[in-house]
């Protein structure tokens, strides 16, 4: 079964240029990252007993990173010592992503493929310690199918983090009138709201994988401190949830 | 972790920062980061061994107590004994020849002190010690940058000596004249009050019981820090005394002059003065950078703002850029992210210009205020003052501002 819409890689193939542009459009991406890297390394840490204090924190952990694009998450990963995987459907993504991490001097196997391709190799099945799926499964075919292959590809006792956009109508107020529409944050037509999910659907899904659902966190924005922050009470727009793959 | 070979030049070493000068702004950074677990190299033209004899430096420094706290963070205070520094617990700020009118006491803001006068060259011992102790810290000194080279994923930069050190970021320390900020091409706002300030050390018969005083006048302001009494068990403090320019004092030749017209502003409290070190003289102005950052470089202190010294906001401000770009530097270094990336230094201009900007405009202000000669305009002057010093909230939120909280 193939997860990949290809409707939807066409639509960030005419951005792929602009993967590491901090002002283009894929800014909100980069105005977001301090926030889920330091969500993504805080359940990693508590997970695999790291410090979270460290500079090389992920050393020798396994990580595969899905929808990595120009690997904006794959790279600091690299840097803390993760040994990373990043595939994305996008051919053009996989190329900047590619001649990103070279230049920065970057170890990262980049791959342009699906989860459904990666799984048709036996030796990726169960490999990954930590699975990443960031803002990706609102864009899948079959989001049900897609959470399946995230935690075949996850090895016993690892872990898979998504992260998504919640279906409310805040969600649709935020993400969708205000992201695209006013303050055009990224460009129109990225998201389509019926897509959203639900952190219920979501879990029922990974529950259907075999998965344990760990932490479920939002992301909202405090225009007191101008930034993205975690939030324990409010998952109505951006949501992490970080699920445990039973050994 | 693999760093990619460098083909023009042969790399000596890697480091994460680089920082351009190791005067005090330097290299407290240095000690800052180094002492997170970054790799640091500071490059200092002059030679350390010269710098730390009193004759190098023989100023004292006003360090407010946000400063304190920073240098508290970089695990430098642990380097200072005492005996170095001097706590300020009474601040009296009066005009002219007017008794004081504004009365600051620690104790009504509850905390021990404003800030402490230091000796520049107690902190740059305490700065060398501190580096020694660190294995992540490499100082050279006796050698001056002659060239940087910008690629995508680091700064290369090249010394006089003919070697070549890459780092993710380079930050430039080097002072009101910095070389670094030249080289970026960045030009400045620069403009001179006309006015000059003697900088001397005195010795007082009574105790100084921890009071610093400020005294505004015409030809700019008059101030007295207390200093720890020294091994034979002298009162001292330290002075700052501005002067127009155009008075520029010609007696300095004469220190019995000059020691008669330093006793007649000296409160009386003080007793008998002596002046102890040779006062130096230096021009007072203000200079800001247009920008702090280019690609892969940030100026911090100095080289990115020099203010007027009559707050003793100085260094102080720029404990504050070293705070704000240490916490953007950590946090991103932790996440495995780049720490010369562009939006990591925008940041810090974001963060930084604004406070500095309200910061000299605040003491340029001042300055101004009581520069003024008209007498009506003195008396509104005073009456402000007044307001001021019966106002609660507007003297606590001013007490707080000049410790830097």
């Amino acid at each position: 079964m193939n997860t990949v819409d290809p409707k939807e890689i066409q639509n960030f193939s005419k951005d792929s240029a602009h993967w590491w542009d901090t002002q283009g459009p894929f800014a909100p991406l980069h105005r977001l990252n301090p926030v889920r890297l330091g969500y993504i390394k805080e359940q990693i840490c508590s997970h695999f007993k790291r410090d979270e204090r460290s500079f090389s924190s992920l050393t020798g952990l396994r990580l595969l990173d899905i929808g990595c694009g120009g690997g904006l998450i794959s790279e600091p990963m690299a840097r803390l010592g993760a040994m990373v995987t990043g595939i994305d459907a996008d051919a053009q993504a996989i190329e900047v992503a590619r001649a990103h991490a070279e230049l920065h001097g970057l170890k990262i196997h980049y791959q342009n493929s699906s989860t459904s391709d990666l799984l048709t190799k036996k030796k990726q099945k169960s490999s990954y310690d930590m699975v990443l799926a960031l803002e990706i499964v609102e864009h899948v075919r079959e989001p049900g199918s897609f959470v399946e292959e995230c935690f075949e590809l996850c090895a016993p006792d690892g872990i898979v983090i998504f992260s998504t956009l919640n279906r409310t109508p805040a969600s649709y107020a935020l993400g969708i009138i205000a992201a695209e529409h006013i303050l055009r944050w990224v460009p129109r037509d990225t998201h389509d709201w019926n897509k959203f999910i639900k952190p219920s659907e979501l879990g029922q899904y990974v529950r259907a994988a075999g998965g344990i659902c760990q932490d479920i966190r939002g992301m909202v924005f405090s225009p007191l401190k101008g930034q993205f922050v975690l939030s324990r009470s409010n998952v109505d727009v951006n949501y992490f949830m970080c699920c445990h793959k039973p050994a | 972790m693999t760093r990619k070979k460098i083909k023009s030049y042969p790399t000596d070493a890697a480091y994460d920062v680089i920082i351009i000068g190791g005067g005090l702004s330097g290299l407290s950074f240095a000690a800052g980061l180094g002492g997170a677990g970054i790799s640091v190299l500071c490059i200092e033209r002059e030679d350390p061994a010269h710098m730390a004899t009193q004759s190098y430096d023989d100023r004292t420094i006003a360090i407010s107590l946000g400063s304190y706290r920073v240098l508290e963070q970089f695990g430098i205070t642990h380097f200072l004994s005492d005996n170095d520094m001097c706590p300020i617990r009474h601040i009296d700020i009066s005009e002219g020849s007017s008794p004081v009118l504004l009365n600051f006491l620690s104790h009504d803001i509850d905390i021990d002190a404003f800030g402490y006068i230091i000796e520049n060259r107690f902190l740059r011992r305490a700065l060398y010690q501190k580096i020694e102790s660190l294995d992540s810290v490499h100082l050279l000194s006796s050698t001056h940058v002659v060239d940087f080279e910008i690629l995508s994923d680091h700064v290369q930069v090249k010394t006089s000596s003919g070697a070549c050190f890459s780092a993710k970021l380079v930050v430039g320390a080097d002072g009101r004249s910095s070389f670094t900020r030249e080289w970026m091409n960045i030009g400045v706002r620069e403009w001179s009050y006309r006015q000059s300030a003697h900088v001397c050390m005195m010795a007082h018969e009574h105790p100084h019981h921890f009071t610093a005083v400020e005294n505004f006048r015409p030809e700019g302001p008059f101030a007295i820090l207390p200093m720890p009494d020294d091994e034979n068990g002298r009162h001292r403090s330290a002075v700052v005394w501005s002067r127009h320019h155009r008075k520029k004092i010609k007696n300095l030749e004469n220190i019995g002059i000059f020691e008669a017209g330093l006793q007649a502003l000296v409160p009386t409290s003080y007793g008998r003065i002596e002046v102890i070190s040779k006062p130096v003289l230096y021009p007072l102005g203000f200079v800001h950078a247009h920008r702090y950052t280019g690609t892969r470089m940030a100026l911090i202190a100095d080289a990115a703002h020099g203010i007027h010294p009559i707050a003793g906001q100085g260094l102080n401000l720029g404990f504050r850029d070293m705070s704000a770009l240490y916490q953007l530097i950590i946090s991103a270094h932790k996440q495995g992210r780049d720490i010369g990336a562009s939006a990591l230094l925008s940041t810090y201009e974001q963060k930084r210009r604004f406070d500095n900007m309200m910061m000299s405009a605040a003491t340029d202000t001042l300055n101004k205020l009581f520069a003024h000669p008209s007498k009506s305009f003195g008396l509104i002057r005073k009456a402000g003052l007044k307001m001021i010093q019966s106002v609660k909230p507007a003297k606590r939120f001013l007490m707080k501002y000049a410790s830097g909280l």
